[in-house]
């Protein structure tokens, strides 16, 4: 779900357990007053969550320990041997097309935070330098292409990479591309794409760092003659570490995962664990397999949260709009 | 990287148009004549004028428009009480419960899409006659909506004094008073931001969707979806450049809106 989010996870420290004195009707209420009336307020929503998610993901999970059939049913055996296929066991010997899908998207994931946040840099510190009025126009502006259709922005760049765009042309004229071909499938246009489509999700948080960023932190720096760029890196970088990580959290969960961005702009080679996933829901109909990959997603994102919440022990530091 | 330099604002200026330029290729291109191919062959808006009969895409549009009105109508009546509830309520398990509110927001797509499908496939099983279709869709949408909701109406709520409410309360205002005058008014902003982002999350989605959906039930984006796949017809770009048109529309009305909201307090 392309959201806004910042996850606000456990602290790192123990809290004490705060009873909040709630006043009804001039009396305090006890603690299983609260309990009671929290109950009712926040069980529909947790009910439904509960049936609809947790349920549906208790079933995949089920499912990744049973066997396929021959006509591709559901044979309910246990066996360990769909995630023995994730690691690389295959009928003769190892067969590494499965670790190499979850390496690729790991990889994805990591290149394409490090490509937004290169490229979300200038533009944060370009936004929190303009005058108040413009800011405001410049952030709707990132906004605009984050609420536009993923798979719009997407099947556009097939335009823009297609054999008679400009960018094709121009590379055909230099040299560099026979006439008449496109720039996709492959790598290339799939990084393009990821970059450009996730590019507000750093930019937006980054921003918001940079926004609270104490300049005469810089300026002492400098005074003390440090060089620019050494100002910048001890001065500055440490006050936006926050946006970094949360837009690097942000663009590293979905990219990861994506399935959409490599089916239309990737072929076969570029498959990532979202594009093994519909591939085994879809045309191989080998839904025990399926549920595996879609386990070891799972647990990705898991991992990464935690390990969010490790850095930055818990502290909410930088919401997002 | 100073405050202010001219090489910032050249690189800023350049991740603009690289922002921008698959929204400004789908416009151009939707003005163009050709009917295969992308080369430039003249301007027209025979593509818009089309659309008026092309009843697959009006049928989406439609689809679209009713899955995502039926879905953020649950999910905030679900989801600002969640929010509320959890903004003023201490109860045991509260935390687990947060770390639990937050798997759907953060979870790939893809699998909460197949997880759903799993899950629709053995309900199938048990009860004769339940589809997939528009029904299941509503029910998925409203599952990735409910958190986004009751996580804006809970910050919402979260800057709100209690003591408003406990204020009324002494003044004599029973439990559907206190609602009605001072705890619903201060979740308005709330629920209107959440309602907002749950709506377009609905108009947006396409994974979920597409594992969901059933004959009958396609909505835009599967029908685009579709078309890139079977190889594009024009028209797509057409209607392309509508949804984003109407997008970019949402964004400005909704900031032009805070802006006001803002100047005022």
């Amino acid at each position: 779900m392309a959201a806004p989010i910042q996850p606000s996870g456990p602290t790192g420290f123990k809290r004490r357990r705060r009873v909040r004195r709630t006043v009804h009707f001039g009396e305090p209420m006890p603690p299983g007053a609260q309990t009671f009336r929290a109950a009712w307020l926040c069980g529909p929503a947790l009910a439904w969550v509960t049936v609809f998610l947790l349920v549906p993901l208790g079933f995949v999970i089920a499912l990744s320990f049973a066997q396929r059939g021959d006509a591709g049913e559901i044979v309910w055996r246990f066996t360990g041997e769909n995630y023995a296929r994730l690691a690389g066991h295959g009928a003769l010997g190892f067969d590494a097309v499965q670790p190499l899908i979850l390496a690729r998207s790991l990889g994805v994931g990591l290149a394409t935070a490090t490509l937004c946040l290169l490229a979300g840099l200038p533009v944060a510190f370009f936004i929190a330098g303009l005058p108040r009025r413009w800011k405001s126009v410049a952030v709707t502006l990132v906004v605009i292409p984050f609420w536009t259709n993923l798979l719009i922005r997407t099947y556009a760049w097939q335009l823009l990479l297609a054999p008679e765009g400009w960018l094709a042309q121009t590379l055909a004229t230099a040299g560099l591309l026979p006439p008449g071909e496109a720039l996709y499938p492959g790598w290339p246009a799939v990084m393009l794409a990821m970059l450009c489509d996730y590019l507000p999700f750093m930019i937006l948080p980054l921003y918001a760092s940079v926004e609270k960023v104490d300049w005469s932190l810089t300026e002492a720096a400098e005074d003390l003659g440090a060089s620019p760029l050494r100002a910048f890196w001890h001065a500055v970088l440490p006050q936006i570490r926050p946006g970094m990580i949360a837009g690097g959290v942000l663009v590293f969960l979905p990219a990861t995962g994506q399935f959409v961005i490599p089916d239309l702009l990737g072929g076969a080679k570029v498959a990532l664990l979202g594009n093994a996933v519909q591939q085994q829901f879809g045309a191989s109909r080998d839904w025990p397999f399926g549920s595996a990959i879609a386990v070891a997603a799972l647990v990705v994102m898991l991992l990464s949260l935690w390990l969010h919440t490790r850095v930055t022990k818990g502290r909410r530091e930088v919401a997002l709009p | 990287m100073k405050r202010r330099s001219p090489l910032t604002a050249l690189a800023a200026l350049f991740v603009f148009v690289f922002l921008y330029a698959p929204l400004a290729v789908i416009i151009v291109y939707s003005f163009n004549a050709a009917r295969y191919g992308t080369e430039w062959q003249g301007f027209t808006v025979d593509w818009y004028l089309r659309l008026i009969d092309n009843d697959p895409a009006i049928s989406a549009a439609i689809n679209t428009i009713e899955l995502a009105c039926t879905s953020t109508f649950f999910s905030v009546l679900l989801g600002s009480v969640l929010g509320y509830g959890m903004s003023r309520y201490e109860f045991p398990g509260k935390r687990l419960f947060h770390h639990v509110l937050h798997v759907p927001v953060f979870i790939p797509d893809i699998v909460m899409a197949v997880a759903l499908l799993l899950f629709f496939a053995v309900v199938r099983k048990w009860l004769a006659g339940f589809e997939l279709g528009m029904i299941t869709m509503t029910l998925a949408h409203i599952t990735f909506q409910i958190p986004f909701v009751a996580i804006v109406v809970r910050a919402r709520m979260a800057d709100c004094d209690p003591q408003l409410e406990e204020a009324a309360a002494d003044l004599g205002a029973g439990p559907w008073l206190t609602f009605r005058h001072v705890t619903f008014p201060l979740m308005v902003p709330g629920i209107v931001a959440g309602g907002l982002l749950a709506f377009t999350l609905s108009l947006d989605d396409f994974v979920v969707s597409f594992f969901t959906s059933g004959p009958g039930s396609t909505t835009l984006p599967i029908l685009i979806y579709s078309s890139v796949k079977r190889g594009l017809t024009p028209d797509i770009n057409a209607l392309a450049s509508l949804i984003v048109l109407v997008s970019a529309l949402t964004v400005v009305t909704v900031a032009w809106l805070r802006g006001r909201t803002e100047v005022k307090s």
